[in-house]
């Protein structure tokens, strides 16, 4: 049977099970939208191209599959690198259909023509642009494949005009891929995880240095058992977290330049580091010179280029994290100690930390606290079982620090490449997922006003996404660099002028709501949960208040600064 | 040999797909740990589809082998490995358009001969010479003919292949009847322990 290369590509898509798309059209991919409407999918048409990249990397992490975006050329394509980039850097498993002009005229900058293959080579794990409408089905199965396997990531496939209004025999949608350059490695070698065990075995300050690349293998039951059988306390990264309890009493919390104080100081004094898909990010290690100088380091990555990326490390484990655990877990299984006892005294240090240094504010009468309006968005909504995003800066450390969870795939935040605008989209995109499942989008008045067009496309396709604008009126997090670094030298960072966001709710034909006082918050959030469809809520909070605890960028972990603790002279940057 | 701050040049070979855009792929990497290529060679194999690279890049151990696990990772590529510190046979070929005037045409005839150059093109003032060697010989075979006045130069890039029975297409070639791919690479890595990918 002959069908266009648009019949091919939409049929592929059903097989493989990509039946929710984000989206926006334009010409070079109109011949793809006229049959769209035929197929059993359904499109998102998103306001802005990047929202679209970034509903599909939402997409994926609150159900783990592949997040699916279909654009034209030229300015639609190059609209979603922002989204690709972001995907890349947190291992999101997305896939990008970009319209291009004809086969004929590529190169001879036609009418929205861009090099898209060479302008996102640097953004995608990979890229294909299809030459022959035969090729579509193949192309189509490896870049799914090669989008979650693996280190998940942005694939972005590009579809000449011509090459979708050109027939070709359809012989099926391929079964199996076979990439000889590309088999991810899944088991660990036995050999480095006795080693591992051995390690682990001897330890008397154990600690586990969890990441994102637990929640993308579901790894959480597995990680759960190695705390269980070896009680070592564990800390998550920005990205990891959900992948444990957070009401385990050996969870520590976050680590990192704002996570909290205990888990940053296990780091520092762990003798056994068991990092397990994370990534040594800078606003983990903080100076590098001075990290993981005092401990023997257990990686486990099934990306070998993130192993001794930043930091050297004893035991190099490839693989999935998933398969490793089981591997270790099993060996871990045949010790014979008693590592409650043994952990006795590190245990005891632990507790001294965290009872000296929780996580801390002064709400008073008055202004709302953001931290006080963060925290109770997050307990009052916890039993409804939430997924919940963020924008970025201040709020969604906020968010990050009192965040409360039990399971893994319900938190949504932009942690390496930090894209403010991020989290209504992303938010947008877990509803799209799950259209029963409470989303919450905890926002900043900035990152959400990078985005907020969406709102429209949430009223459109009844995606009731509950967004809190955690509105300070400032660049926060940026004025709080300015306030410790660059002597209160507050230049552009003051959001002087927002539209009513309760208006702007409206506007849309969604709802808002404005809360300005403390003791009024929780009811709203009661309020904002029973209202159906998108809402909006100003919480209009404290201007100045700053995030702590915090490392400052380049300081050691030692040098972390804890609430109320005086900011170091040393630190200042700027002239006062 | 190593220069005063550590680095020292390095011999990547690689396995392909012989595809358009791979060659951008792999350039773009290097580019972007902010190293120059030195020299580049590209040819098919035996088998049409998969084409050999040679580069040559200057840079510390440590940054080369984040490149190498890097390179390793584009999925056009199908094997890499980092062969400076193998036994290896290098080659590369020189075009070399030499001054050639009646009072020295002898000498210049008989520095080629003693290198055992081609002579491939000759006019009345000039010899054009070919030769093919390492790249001391062919380093010393330019100086010796400098004082005559070289015209013009055109190098090839260095082509390697690890001596005995190791060498990488071959290697591949088993591999690929095994029809395991990367299968094999994995256990080499596993061995390795450090996730390096090996060629040997
Ligand atoms: C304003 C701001 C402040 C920040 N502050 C902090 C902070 O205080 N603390 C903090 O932690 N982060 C912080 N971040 C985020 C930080 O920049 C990094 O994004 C984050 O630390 C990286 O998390 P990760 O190590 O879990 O790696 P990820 O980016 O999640 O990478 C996952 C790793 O796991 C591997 N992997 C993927 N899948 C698998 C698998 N199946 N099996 C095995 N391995 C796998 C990948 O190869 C990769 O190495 C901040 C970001 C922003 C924007
Ligand atoms: C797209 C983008 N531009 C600029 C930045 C730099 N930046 C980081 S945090 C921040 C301020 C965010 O303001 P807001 O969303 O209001 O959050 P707040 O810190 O006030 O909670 C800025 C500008 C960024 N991360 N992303
Ligand atoms: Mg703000």
């Amino acid at each position: 049977m002959k069908l266009t290369g648009s019949e091919i590509l939409l049929r592929c898509l059903v097989e493989e099970g990509a039946t929710t798309v984000f989206g926006h059209p334009g010409g070079a991919i109109l011949h793809t939208y006229d049959v769209l409407p035929e197929h059993p999918i359904r499109h998102i048409l998103c306001r802005h191209e990047q929202a679209a990249a970034h509903a599909a990397e939402g997409y994926y992490k609150a159900s783990g599959k592949v997040g699916t975006v279909m654009v034209t050329s030229g300015p639609g394509a190059c609209n979603t690198i922002t989204g690709l980039t972001d995907a890349l850097m947190d291992s999101m498993a997305i896939v990008v259909f970009s319209g291009q002009v004809p086969t004929a005229v590529m190169g001879c900058d036609a009418f929205q023509e861009a090099d898209v293959v060479g302008t996102t080579r640097a953004c995608t794990k990979h890229n294909y642009v299809v030459m022959k409408t035969e090729d579509i089905p193949r192309i189509v199965k490896e870049a799914y494949y090669i989008s979650r396997s693996g280190r998940p990531g942005p694939v972005l496939v590009d579809l000449p005009k011509d090459i979708l209004m050109g027939k070709a025999e359809f012989k099926g949608y391929p079964q199996e891929v076979n990439i000889r350059g590309y088999k991810p490695t899944l088991n660990g070698h036995i050999g480095q995880i006795r080693k591992a065990a051995d390690l682990i075995a001897q330890a008397k300050r154990p600690i586990i240095y969890g990441g994102g690349g637990i929640i993308h293998s579901d790894a959480h039951q597995e990680l759960q058992e190695l705390v269980e059988i070896t009680k070592t306390p564990i800390t998550l990264t920005l990205m990891g977290l959900g992948a444990f309890p957070t009401d385990h009493p050996l969870w520590l919390g976050m680590l990192g330049m704002h996570g909290t104080y205990t888990a940053n100081m296990g780091m520092i004094h762990c003798d056994v580091m068991i990092a397990v898909g994370s990534r040594f990010d800078d606003r983990v290690t903080g100076k590098l010179s001075e990290f993981g100088k005092q401990c023997k380091i257990i990686h486990i990555d099934i990306d070998p280029t993130s192993i001794r990326k930043n930091v050297k490390v004893d035991v190099p484990i490839v693989g999935d994290v998933k398969h490793v655990l089981a591997q270790l877990n099993q060996e871990l299984r045949k010790v014979e100690r008693d590592w409650a006892k043994e952990f006795e005294e590190w245990h005891a240090e632990i507790e001294e930390w965290k009872r000296r240094h929780p996580l801390r504010y002064d709400q008073k009468d008055g202004a709302i606290k953001p931290q006080y309006a963060i925290e109770t968005i997050i307990r009052a909504t916890e039993d409804k079982d939430p997924i919940i995003s963020t924008g970025v800066g201040q709020h969604q450390m906020w968010a990050a620090q009192y965040y409360r969870s039990r399971r893994p795939r319900r938190w949504l935040t932009s942690g390496g490449l930090g894209t403010m605008g991020y989290g209504f989209p992303a938010a947008m995109g877990a509803q799209a997922a799950f259209p029963k499942d409470l989303v919450l989008c905890i926002d900043g008045d900035g990152s959400f006003q990078m985005t907020m067009q969406e709102l429209a496309a949430c009223v459109q396709y009844n995606l009731p996404v509950k967004v809190f604008i955690i509105n300070n009126r400032y660049l926060g997090m940026v004025r709080q660099w300015q306030e410790l670094f660059y002597g209160k030298n507050y230049s552009e960072v003051d959001l002087a002028v927002h539209p009513d966001f309760v208006k702007l709710a409206e506007a849309y034909g969604a709802t808002g709501f404005r809360v300005e006082r403390p003791e009024e918050m929780k009811a709203v959030v009661e309020k904002v949960v029973s209202t159906p469809g998108p809402v909006v809520v100003d919480v209009v909070v404290d201007r100045e208040e700053n995030c702590f605890p915090m490392i400052p960028a380049g300081a050691a972990i030692r040098d972390i600064i804890d609430v109320g603790d005086p900011i170091p002279e040393k630190l200042f940057q700027g002239i006062r | 040999m190593r220069d005063k701050d550590g680095k020292r040049r390095h011999i990547i070979g690689m396995l392909v797909e012989n595809k358009t855009g791979v060659l951008a792929r792999i350039a773009g990497l290097i580019a972007s740990k902010g190293y120059n290529i030195e020299s580049l060679s590209v040819g098919e194999t035996l088998d049409p589809t998969v084409s050999r690279m040679t580069l040559v890049v200057r840079g510390d151990d440590w940054v080369i082998e984040q490149a190498v696990k890097q390179l390793n990772r584009l999925i056009d590529v199908i094997k890499v490995s980092d062969l400076t510190d193998e036994d290896l046979v290098e080659r590369e070929l020189i075009l070399i358009r030499v001054n050639a005037e009646p009072t020295f045409r002898a000498e210049v005839l008989r520095i080629a001969d003693i290198f055992r150059a081609k002579v491939v093109d000759v006019t009345p003032m000039t010899y054009t010479l070919e030769l093919t060697g390492d790249e001391d010989k062919l380093d010393a075979f330019v100086e010796l003919l400098k004082p005559y006045g070289i015209q013009e130069v055109v190098r090839t890039g260095k082509v390697v292949m690890v001596r005995g029975s190791k060498a990488v297409t071959k290697r591949y070639q088993e591999k690929l009847k095994q029809a395991a791919g990367k299968e094999m690479i994995v256990v080499a890595q596993q061995e390795e322990g450090n996730g390096q990918d090996l060629l040997r």
